[in-house]
């Protein structure tokens, strides 16, 4: 076995350590060594999404950053989003709206669609559809992902002005 | 207890509604298991070597230094897969696609495999294993194949069905021929004929979720089994037939399925696993790569199929034939069978004739892929009634209501249909707004029908009550795309409970009778109906019980809404029971409550769909974007309406994917040149509009709901839809999918050139 490094990061608000190789992908170390099975592998090449997580708040494919890259990082993963119980008004709304089939890909949109409504609460169709196109659904046709999506920012607006 | 499947019209309280499935906290929090999701105690890392070549004698395999490396707990080749097999080619062509047996018969095909302490140790293993290679001539082209010319694939394989039985080997390994009415007679009468050939290239069902699983087996002969899969218990069953152990000492517990479409009916590594297992005596995971799940799991056939279609001046279709090739990788299958049963499915064509042709190439094998070799059919049929309809300056639609397969129609196949739904899909598209939008320049409108069987099969569902009144509902068919929720909304509707006092589970293969695989739109369909039946036992358990705790007779008892009543005469005084009243004194009055049922379900109903798409095609780059795109489908009767609409949804962006994108592309090597989803594009949200769908409701009339399946028909019109739309947005009529910017710009410089 390759020598391991030891990384010391921060993971949905928790001081995380973890050793792993150098060229151990980061998808790898949160699903193995920090037990985040939340994070999908569909590629391992960074192109389906999957994986996605945030790290430092940057919507990235956990699969192509290396474990040892999380050094020192905030990383927000599936197994965050709900908080004491509650779910995340985007986690409600794939339910609600059958947004997920498989569910596979859920995590990775999940994290991806965050990270739009994080930086603009209020998008539009195209939008929604270009900031999900890193991300594969196989199962849905991603019709009811959109309407889960502008259901959530409807919500969260809504929300937001109370 | 004998049960009447027939169809009953009645109001539902529970079917029809649309509930959120149970499953869906667990899958947005992280919380659900897939395959590769468990882990065991002691667990080691199994991989696979393959062939980088796509047709090779195996000379030599030395595992020496690879087993010298520390770490390394088992390396398996084919002499650790013994053919326990006898006389079943079915099950030998199987064991030799897990591992090949002294040839490589595509690129990809697993020569060995190694269990190591982990990851980093396994992948240096494979390494160190030395194969020496003769590498033989190779084939991957479905026509090129069936050249006398072409390299023989196996020696055993001499087609069948043909007359005088063929003295040499050859790639055919089996031609069908199936129709009605006399074809030449038909062609005679015709005032028009058209021609045309077509081909379509291999795709993949591209799930999301790699191929996973986790392997336990003791020296003892008892064996566990985790695993993604879209049948746990036929995994079993050829598992334990290949590896020699006894059906019952291997438990197979399926995982949440990130997505199977087909792919996940046939077992991999799966058998690989075991074997590493049984060799080192610990528990082996083992997850396929994206790079694997492309070359060395199942993917559809690449095809290339002729059609001809004759008829009168008025739109009469007087004869039709097709000639269908379809490939089945390096292995024998009768997925071209299954494109002659379809082709002309949709139609009521006195005189027709299909013929078709399975080849063997040196590609993987391939596996069923939604509605399997039915949107290849279609995309010829459907593409040549278009060309017909322009010859006859008809609307295309109404050439197809002019010859619509009705009740009673004899069906190419076969059967005679009862009561079907493409006429009433026609008609619903002809009504529908989307046919009046307005197209812009370089838009096209097309459309197309499709149909699939649907089937139903071996199933085994166990009704449990708790003493609470909370149901326990364990299946055996897994759960693809939402199951659970409608079988829960089935058990409700039957006991007359809320559906949230049910919860449907996937049992394992330890804890239920035999399940045939969730394939061919049979999941709802044929575990819905063992649920109403095993319901219906658990009623007559619960009426016995009231009857019991009234002393009065079984007979005087009916059970309504969720409550035993007490009917017969003296009995009015008697306040009725409800299900949780009697299952909260069940330990007093016999104990346990539950229904069974086990069940070959019969009679699944056909399932027949008409799509309409809008293109727009750059003329610059020939990149055809989709504008617009409506699904109207028969469902018989939709359970939970969310989950039918993601089936149609989800189907034709399959098929948008088959028609624009998608295909595997070989290398004059033989080696598949995009193994991956970079460069096996898969349709993207960008991609697509919003779906519509229309659902119809036409019973079954061999359901009790009147259920048909739903899974698999949105698939197969896409194709032709697509190209019918490209056709009519340039005046170009493609005849090979996936119509990629490519090949749609090539036609129209060949246009503009012309």
């Amino acid at each position: 076995m390759s020598k391991s490094t030891l990384v010391s990061t921060t993971v949905n608000g928790d001081a995380v350590e973890f050793a792993c190789p150098t060229d151990e992908s980061l998808m790898t170390a949160l699903r193995d060594r920090v037990g985040l099975t939340g994070v999908k592998e569909g590629c391992g090449t960074g192109d389906c999404g999957a994986c996605s997580i945030s790290l430092d708040g940057r919507l990235v494919c956990s699969c192509i950053v290396l474990g040892v890259e999380a050094e020192g990082r905030s990383i927000e993963t599936v197994e965050g989003l709900s908080q004491n119980g509650v779910l995340h008004p985007l986690q409600q709304n794939f339910i609600d709206h059958a947004a997920l089939q498989c569910g596979i890909c859920t995590p990775g949109f999940l994290i991806a669609a965050k990270a739009l409504l994080d930086r603009n609460p209020n998008p539009d169709e195209s939008e929604i559809r270009y900031a999900l196109a890193g991300n594969l659904c196989r199962c849905t046709g991603y019709d009811k992902i959109v309407r889960a999506v502008q259901a959530t920012a409807k919500d969260m607006r809504k929300k937001g002005r109370s | 207890m004998a049960h009447n499947n027939s169809y009953v019209d009645k109001k539902f309280n529970v079917v029809g509604t649309r509930f959120n499935r149970p499953d869906g906290i667990d899958k947005v929090t992280g919380k659900a298991r897939y395959g590769a999701d468990a882990s065991a105690p002691g667990q080691l890392v199994g991989k696979v070597l393959r062939s980088p070549h796509a047709h090779a004698q195996i000379l030599k395999i030395n595992t020496s230094k690879a087993e010298k490396l520390q770490g390394v707990k088992s390396i398996i080749t084919f002499e650790d897969l013994p053919d326990l097999t006898g006389a079943d080619q079915g099950m030998a062509d199987i064991l030799e696609n897990c591992m090949a047996r002294g040839r490589a018969l595509y690129d990809g095909h697993a020569v060995a495999a190694v269990a190591a302490i982990d990851e980093q140790t396994a992948a240096k293993a494979l390494k160190l294993i030395e194969v020496k290679y003769k590498k033989l001539p190779h084939v991957t082209d479905v026509d090129e194949a069936m050249l006398p010319t072409a390299p023989i694939i196996h020696e055993r394989i001499f087609t069948r069905g043909v007359e005088p039985k063929p003295t040499k080997p050859s790639n055919i390994s089996s031609r069908t021929e199936m129709g009605n009415g006399d074809v030449d007679a038909g062609f005679a009468a015709a005032d028009v004929i058209i021609e045309h050939s077509f081909k379509t290239e291999q795709t993949h069902q591209g799930y999301i979720e790699p191929h996973a699983c986790l392997a336990s087996v003791n020296p003892d002969g008892t064996a566990e089994l985790w695993v993604t899969t879209q049948g746990h218990f036929v995994f079993r069953n050829v598992c334990a037939g290949l590896l020699g152990l006894d059906i019952a000492k291997l438990k197979v517990t399926s995982s949440e399925i990130g997505g199977g479409f087909g792919g996940k009916t046939h077992v991999w590594v799966e058998p690989v696993a075991l074997a590493l297992s049984r060799k080192a005596n610990r528990p082996v995971k083992m997850v396929m790569s994206r790079d694997e799940v492309f070359r060395a799991t199942g993917p559809t056939s690449s095809t290339s199929i002729d059609v001809k279609l004759g008829a009168k001046k008025n739109g009469e279709i007087t004869a039709a034939v097709a000639e269908l090739r379809y490939q089945g990788g390096a292995f024998p299958g009768n997925w071209a069978m299954l494109g002659c049963m379809t082709a002309f499915a949709c139609y009521d064509i006195k005189n027709n004739k299909s013929i078709g042709w399975d080849v063997l190439v040196n590609r993987p094998k391939v596996a069923a892929y939604r509605a399997p070799s039915a949107p290849m059919a279609a995309f010829a049929v459907e593409s040549a009634m278009d060309m017909l309809a322009k010859e006859l300056r008809m609307k295309a639609i109404d050439l197809r209501l002019k010859n619509v397969a009705r009740e009673g129609t004899l069906a190419p196949y076969g059967p005679t249909y009862g009561p079907i739904g493409i006429e009433a899909t026609l008609k619903a598209v002809k009504a529908h707004p989307h046919m009046r939008a307005k197209l812009k320049p370089n838009q096209g409108r097309g459309v197309a029908c499709g149909f699939w069987f649907n089937i139903g099969g071996q199933t085994s569902t166990d009704l449990n009550i708790g003493v609470d009144g909370t149901v326990n509902l364990a299946v055996g068919t897994v759960d693809v795309g939402g199951s659970r929720s409608s079988l829960a909304m089935i058990a409700a509707e039957e006991l007359g409970i809320d559906y949230e006092n049910v919860k449907a589970n996937i049992a394992d293969t330890t804890s239920l009778g035999h399940n045939d695989m969730t394939e061919g739109s049979r999941g709802t369909f044929s575990s819905g109906m063992a649920t109403i039946y095993a319901a219906r036992e658990a009623i007559e358990v619960l009426k016995q019980r009231a009857a019991k705790t009234w002393g009065i007779p079984l007979e005087d008892v009916s059970w309504e809404e969720g409550h035993a009543v007490a009917t017969g005469k003296g009995h009015g005084n008697l306040p009725k029971l409800s299900l949780r009243e009697i299952a909260a004194k069940s330990g007093r009055t016999g104990g346990p409550i539950a229904g069974h049922n086990e069940v070959t379900a019969d009679g699944a109903g056909m399932g027949f769909a008409s799509h309409i798409c809008d293109v727009e095609v750059d003329p610059e780059t020939g990149r055809s974007t989709i504008v617009r795109y409506t699904v109207v489908q028969d469902a018989g009767k939709a359970i939970n309406p969310d989950y039918v609409e993601g089936q149609f949804q989800g189907g034709a962006t399959q098929g948008i994917g088959w028609a624009l994108n998608e295909e595997y592309i070989y290398g004059e090597d033989g080696r598949l040149q995009n193994p991956g989803f970079l460069d096996y594009r898969i349709p993207v949200c960008s991609d697509l509009p919003f779906i519509d769908t229309q659902i119809l409701e036409i019973p079954n009339p061999n359901h009790p709901y009147g259920v048909r399946g739903v899974g698999e028909t949105s698939i197969v019109p896409p194709l032709a839809a697509v190209g019918n739309a490209i056709a009519n947005a340039t005046g170009v009529r493609m005849g090979h999918a996936p119509m990629s910017p490519p090949r749609v710009l090539a036609a129209l410089d060949a246009l503009d050139a012309g």
